[in-house]
């Protein structure tokens, strides 16, 4: 008979024996040793059934086809613009992903999109070798101008969203500003000053109680009383 | 004079005092302090990503990368001359070949995570400190790995065989003295680093890998509650003796 040694959601580090025998099933971020699933990474324990899963706490982006990121163009080649999305591997928007609008043969690039400027785009297709294509083609899909950009970890993400982007949501209508999202961890907020640093404040404070219950009505609290100061 | 006695009053099998740190270093991807009496070891983790030179490029697997330096304060009054010597550039390299068979990389290939080893202060051991704390950083920055590494010094001085050498004993002039650094995987107790220097026999040698696997256990639990005392409350000191 097998045996569990690990509770739903207890931080496990990697090499920690998750569970003995053949009755569990090793999923995403474990992997099994004869008779013992191990743990892969630093992650949090996700029991579904029979099978153990580990939700990673820290680690680079892993781009997924349909995520919406943000990213920074580091190069224009004559395919199309390389953007660097804060993961291992460039990212590629090729000239027909770039725009609705015609682009002539022999264009200048750069007055599309110049080096040094941040999009936010769709991820269309992601190969075995990691080679990355984005579209610029979508609603929201846009360069970004104005604002400002923050950086979280990747794996904090869900969790600035919300259920049903619940959180983002909340933040946005009480500081009155526009917040884009990426998968990636970049995150950009334009509006009023003071309640743009209040809504970075409030991202922050998510990042690093992310794994505290009750965290909405922790940041509804905090936005009222920043709200009150101002 | 026989050694029967350790200077500082350590059982021939206690380690100095251990202290385990994560998320010291915010710019990094992930990063660790480790203090194991006055050997003092931060590491930096950052990746995966792009490798260049691109001839260095696997595109099977990412790569590992290692730099081990001691600051140039670090020494015992001596200044260390800076830049990479033949001793950093060797332990960098036997750090390199203690992880590799850890280290789970297939999922990002052509890319390396590269790991920064700085010695503030060094009282032997530094090798193994170096270790222990990369070990530590490659976790918390999320890279993929079969187990944790953790490293103690073991040797011989006189007839007694003892657990992490500090310098006193490392030098100790009177009998012959010798000196094995060891790497350990906890769960499978594989050996992924073994160097020795000085006088021992192949019985000794054996007994004294036993009698660091103690060691390795007790280093090995620090790291453990290290690594989650972070992600618990947002990391604090963890003191053991």
């Amino acid at each position: 008979m097998g045996k569990l040694l690990v509770q739903q959601k207890q931080i496990v580090v990697p090499g920690e024996v998750l569970a003995e025998g053949m009755d569990y099933l090793p999923g995403d971020g474990t992997f099994r040793d004869k008779n013992q699933i191990v743990a892969n990474i630093l992650g949090l324990v996700n029991l579904k059934g029979r099978l153990i899963k580990l939700i990673p706490l820290a680690g680079k982006y892993k781009p997924k086809r349909d995520d919406l990121v943000i990213g920074r163009v580091t190069d224009i080649v004559s395919k199309g613009w390389v953007v660097d999305i804060n993961c291992a591997y460039p990212a590629m928007i090729t000239l027909r992903d770039a725009t609705a609008d015609f682009i002539p043969k022999d264009a200048d690039l750069s007055r599309y999109f110049n080096i040094g400027d941040y999009v936010i785009a769709r991820i269309t297709r992601v190969t075995s070798q990691n080679l990355i294509d984005l579209s610029m083609r979508g609603p929201m899909l846009k360069k970004l101008e104005g604002g400002r950009l923050i950086k979280i970890n990747p794996t904090k993400v869900p969790r600035v969203i919300g259920k049903k982007a619940s959180m983002i949501n909340l933040i946005k209508e009480k500081t009155d500003c526009q917040i884009l999202v990426g998968q990636n961890g970049l995150i950009w907020l334009n509006g009023d000053p003071k309640g743009e640093i209040l809504a970075v404040n409030a991202i922050l404070k998510i990042e690093r109680e992310s794994h505290l219950s009750g965290l909405t009505e922790e940041i509804e609290k905090f936005i009222d009383e920043g709200l009150k100061a101002i | 004079m026989a050694y029967t006695k350790r200077h500082n009053g350590r059982k021939f099998d206690e380690t100095r005092e251990i202290v385990a740190k994560v998320g010291v270093i915010k710019n990094a991807d992930g990063s660790a302090y480790y203090r194991q009496g006055d050997t003092e070891a931060y590491a930096a983790v950052y990746g995966p990503r792009q490798l260049y030179p691109s001839f260095l490029k696997d595109p099977s697997k990412g790569r590992i990368r290692c730099y081990y330096n001691m600051l140039p304060f670090s020494g015992m009054g001596d200044r260390v001359r800076p830049g990479p010597s033949r001793r950093s550039k060797e332990i960098s390299l036997v750090t390199e070949k203690a992880f590799q068979p850890v280290i789970n990389l297939e999922e990002f290939p052509n890319t390396v995570v590269d790991v920064f080893i700085e010695l503030t202060q060094t009282d032997a051991g530094s090798r193994c400190a170096g270790i222990c704390a990369a070990s530590m950083a490659l976790a918390d920055a999320g890279i993929p790995m079969k187990d944790l590494v953790v490293a103690v010094s073991v040797g011989k001085v006189g007839k007694r065989l003892l657990v992490d050498l500090d310098y006193e004993e490392e030098a100790y002039e009177d009998e012959p003295v010798a000196d094995m650094p060891i790497a350990i995987l906890p769960r499978t107790r594989e050996i992924t680093l073994l160097q020795m220097d000085g006088q021992i026999t192949k019985k000794e040698i054996m007994d004294a890998i036993k009698l660091g696997e103690k060691a390795i256990q007790k280093i090995y639990n620090i790291q453990k509650e290290a690594l989650r005392a972070k992600f618990a409350n947002g990391g604090r000191d963890v003191k053991r003796k």
